[in-house]
């Protein structure tokens, strides 16, 4: 079933209907070429592109609760292409063309918004490092500008500009990032791979990975054993569970990240903003809420809720960039569940048994990798070989030191990032 | 979240620095090969429950203590001085 502007006027006509569920819901088959293990955004894509780029259709999803209901179902849903080092940049330059063309692709309304990603420094040293940061990424093909504190007034008034402890010098805009809706992209994706002739198999709890002889052949689950030739985990903050099922200990720390809601407000934030000292970003969704977050709880936890403490900083940091926004009711938080890597970047890559393969280590930036993560993780699962933009995802690098990737420049270290 | 810091008693959260899962404890030898060291520095259990960690009592008397935490519940059962931990 196609969507358009014409299906929606028809079905309001005729008393909505006409329309159908958006995909099946199969009993699962004895055996597939592929399993996809995760039915979140990366998984949900990785079988989209699977069927898509490479012809691969006898794939199933397994989901042990629904789909799209972890991290994609609750984030911030900020897309942006706005990384320094080699590795991410050209990963995320191509996850983010993917994003651009993501609506006509699944003929599905993401609401993809490019309102544009404006990050605020406040003093000398951090506008040189702005620039330079912004040179990579026009060096990599993508967009960014250097504002200054007028520039940063007109396209965001309602900031504090006379705040003496923390004035804004200027600001990094990237125009061509933005929001998506973060429900919308699993679905779409779900929609696409459905069509395909992907299985999606949701309350399907994957309980143990059948390995002979260093070759996978297939998954214990709660809906009994499934034989598969290829095997490919992309779950996120259970990585770790997942993983030790086929006897492998990851380079990997669940933390928790919280973030936040207001009630609906008119409309008084053009783009996403993030404060410079402190960790804090806002943005204002379609129907007016402020979406906010801050960073890291900063402790390993599976409790997909947060503490005090960060709560307090977050407020503190909104309060301090638009104290205008003080009366504004927070309706609701959550906590996810992060799989935090040492260094900070994620790992896409094929693990020592034939046919397993691994796509962890997203740390709190896992929404905006949703295309191109699952379009690189299907050519490495359909060809064996890696997908040039996210060649230097490797799970060796830790061992060897080479080709690590450390945005913030502190070390590759669990508690640092 | 308040920690039971044995010297100090129960104190918040805030005061202490986290490091990360006690296995840190665990220092392989200088010639211990590059596998152990790998693994000693980067790969974790990660356990969905009980687990041990270590804290740095920064803000407070500033001993290293080893805390018996569940990481599903965030209950605290108890934490001994690092020095006296059985690793």
């Amino acid at each position: 079933m196609g969507y358009s502007g014409f299906k929606v006027i028809k079905e309001g006509l005729f008393g909505q209907k006409g329309w159908k569920p958006v995909w099946r819901n199969p009993d699962p088959k004895p055996e597939y070429d592929v399993i996809v293990i995760g039915g979140g955004g990366h998984g949900l894509s990785t079988a989209y592109y699977l069927a898509k780029e490479h012809g691969i259709t006898n794939v199933a999803v397994l989901e042990k609760g629904y789909l799209g209901g972890g991290n994609v179902g609750r984030n911030t849903t900020i897309v942006r292409a706005n990384y320094m080092l080699p590795g991410n940049s050209e990963f995320y330059s191509h996850s983010l063309k993917l994003w651009e063309g993501m609506e006509q692709d699944l003929n599905y309304n993401t609401m993809m918004s490019q309102r544009g990603v404006m990050m605020l420094c406040h003093s000398d040293g951090q506008r040189d490092y702005f620039a330079r940061r912004g040179n990579s990424m026009v060096n990599q093909g993508d967009d960014a500008e250097l504002l200054t504190p007028e520039q940063v007034r007109a396209e965001a008034p309602m900031i504090d500009f006379d705040n003496v402890r923390f004035p804004i010098y200027g600001g990094l805009m990237h125009r061509r990032g933005g929001t998506a809706r973060h429900d919308a992209v699993a679905w779409g994706y779900a929609r696409g791979a459905d069509q395909c002739g992907v299985d999606l198999i949701q309350n399907c709890e994957v309980t143990g990975i059948d390995i002979e002889g260093g070759v996978v052949r297939g998954v214990q689950t709660s809906r009994g054993a499934i034989r598969a030739k290829k095997v490919a985990i992309v779950v996120a903050g259970r990585s770790s569970q997942v993983a030790a099922m086929a006897g492998m200990r990851l380079p990997i720390e669940s933390h928790v990240l919280q973030a936040f809601v207001s009630e609906g407000l008119k409309p008084i934030l053009p783009s996403v903003i993030s404060f410079g000292m402190g960790h804090f970003y806002i943005s204002q969704s379609d129907k007016g809420g402020l979406v906010f977050g801050g960073d890291l709880d900063f402790y390993a936890s599976y409790a997909a809720r947060g503490n005090l403490p960060m709560k307090e900083h977050v407020m503190e940091a909104a309060m301090t960039l638009m104290p205008s926004i003080g009366k504004a009711r927070v309706l609701r938080s959550w906590g996810g569940i992060m799989d935090m890597s040492p260094d900070g970047s994620p790992i896409i890559d094929k693990t020592e048994t034939e046919g397993l393969f691994l796509n962890c280590g997203w740390c709190y930036g896992g929404f905006k990798a949703v295309p191109g993560s699952g379009y690189s993780y299907a050519h490495l699962i359909a060809k064996g070989e890696h997908h040039a933009p996210a060649a230097r995802f490797r799970l060796d690098r830790f061992r060897t030191g080479v080709g690590l990737m450390d945005e913030e420049g502190t070390g590759a270290q669990h508690n640092l990032h | 979240m308040r920690l039971p810091c044995p010297i100090c008693g129960d104190r918040d959260r805030r005061e202490f620095y986290y490091q990360g899962h006690a296995t840190m404890l665990n220092r392989p030898s200088a010639d211990a090969g590059t596998a152990t060291w790998d693994d000693y520095l980067h790969n974790r259990e990660n356990p969905a429950g009980e687990t041990r960690d270590l804290w740095h009592h920064e803000a407070g008397c500033g001993a290293w203590i080893v805390v018996t935490r569940n990481t599903v519940t965030h209950e605290v059962s108890g934490a001994v001085l690092a020095e006296k931990a059985k690793t």
